[in-house]
């Protein structure tokens, strides 16, 4: 089955998506000039991931910061899975902010608000 | 310029506190090593792991805005190359972080940046999140392919109003100053 996994770089986030368990996580910054041609593959494997998926699709978003451009991005990957949930698979979003680091416990409140998926936002020692 | 003058650059920087300056072309390369000299000069300060987060976000923010939208108003080629340089710099007071950026601009885009600014500026801390959320959600990106939201996120991150300053360089030309408190 189908693993698409990017190694972190100073610019850009871990990515492990894993069509097997249904888990799809994304580790680190994400600071890229261009956000776009970053996340097209990813969305690119969520479309793909789409025709067979999982029971319960899990997105674990461990991000230390992202920029402006990639918060859109992130945004329109949420937005895809949205369209899978209740499509053969259930889609849970867990994301995780550093102990005291109420910008990013802000950004997930903020997704969540938008976003029609259930979040789980969780306060970790470290991300 | 004498030798000797490099003592008076130096001092100066030493007086004013500034702990990172860099003029020239703004490149990706140079985003990721000043990022990672700040960051390792921040963990030296003990500086917490939120706020240097924030400085990230504000560096980052001010990059994406000083080669996207950097545009020559030039004629000729070194006019072009001394119009693409911009100018970074960091200082640290009083616990304080600043972020300084100067830039030309074409005095034709003046009206919009201040325009911009001043709807900024205008925001409380509540109404930023807001606008930014609704900007978020609106599908429109720039034709450069960014999201019209680096000047919110860097008054969210800093909480506190954005400094500006427009200097007339010739009939076609200003320079830009921006600065950028976090506390």
């Amino acid at each position: 089955m189908e693993i698409l996994s990017l190694e972190g770089s100073p610019k850009t986030p871990e990515i492990n998506f894993n069509q097997d368990t249904g888990v799809l996580e994304l580790r680190g910054r994400s600071i890229p000039e261009n956000s776009i041609e970053f996340f097209k593959p990813l969305n690119d494997w969520v479309d793909g991931y789409g025709s067979s998926p999982q029971g319960t699709t899990q997105i674990e978003v461990r991000l230390e910061y992202f920029n402006t451009s990639s918060s859109k991005c992130i945004l329109d990957l949420f937005k895809r899975l949205e369209q899978l949930d209740g499509n053969s698979t259930e889609v849970k979003v867990n994301w995780y902010f550093e102990k005291d680091d109420e910008d990013m416990e802000e950004a997930g409140v903020d997704y969540e608000a938008i976003v029609d998926l259930p979040f789980k936002i969780i306060e970790v020692e470290e991300i | 310029m004498a030798l000797s003058d490099v003592y008076d650059f130096y001092r100066k920087m030493e007086d004013e506190k500034v702990i990172l300056f860099f003029k020239g072309e703004f490149t990706s390369e140079l985003l990721t090593s000043i990022l990672h000299i700040m960051e390792n000069k921040m963990q030296t300060m003990g500086i917490s792991s939120k706020m240097m987060k924030r400085v990230f976000n504000v560096l980052v923010e001010c990059f994406q805005n000083l080669y996207h939208h950097i545009e020559s108003t030039g004629d000729n080629a070194e006019e072009i190359a001394i119009q693409k340089s911009a100018l970074i710099m960091v200082i640290h007071e009083n616990d304080k972080i600043i972020v300084r950026t100067g830039n030309y601009i074409p005095k034709n885009d003046i009206d919009k940046l201040k325009e911009r600014l001043a709807f900024v500026n205008g925001l409380s801390e509540h109404e930023l999140r807001e606008h930014y959320k609704k900007r978020l959600l609106k599908n429109d990106r720039t034709s450069k392919g960014t999201a019209g939201l680096g000047l919110i996120d860097i008054a969210r991150k800093s909480k506190n109003k954005l400094g500006f300053e427009f200097i007339d360089i010739n009939e076609s030309a200003s320079f830009f100053c921006l600065n950028i408190v976090i506390v």
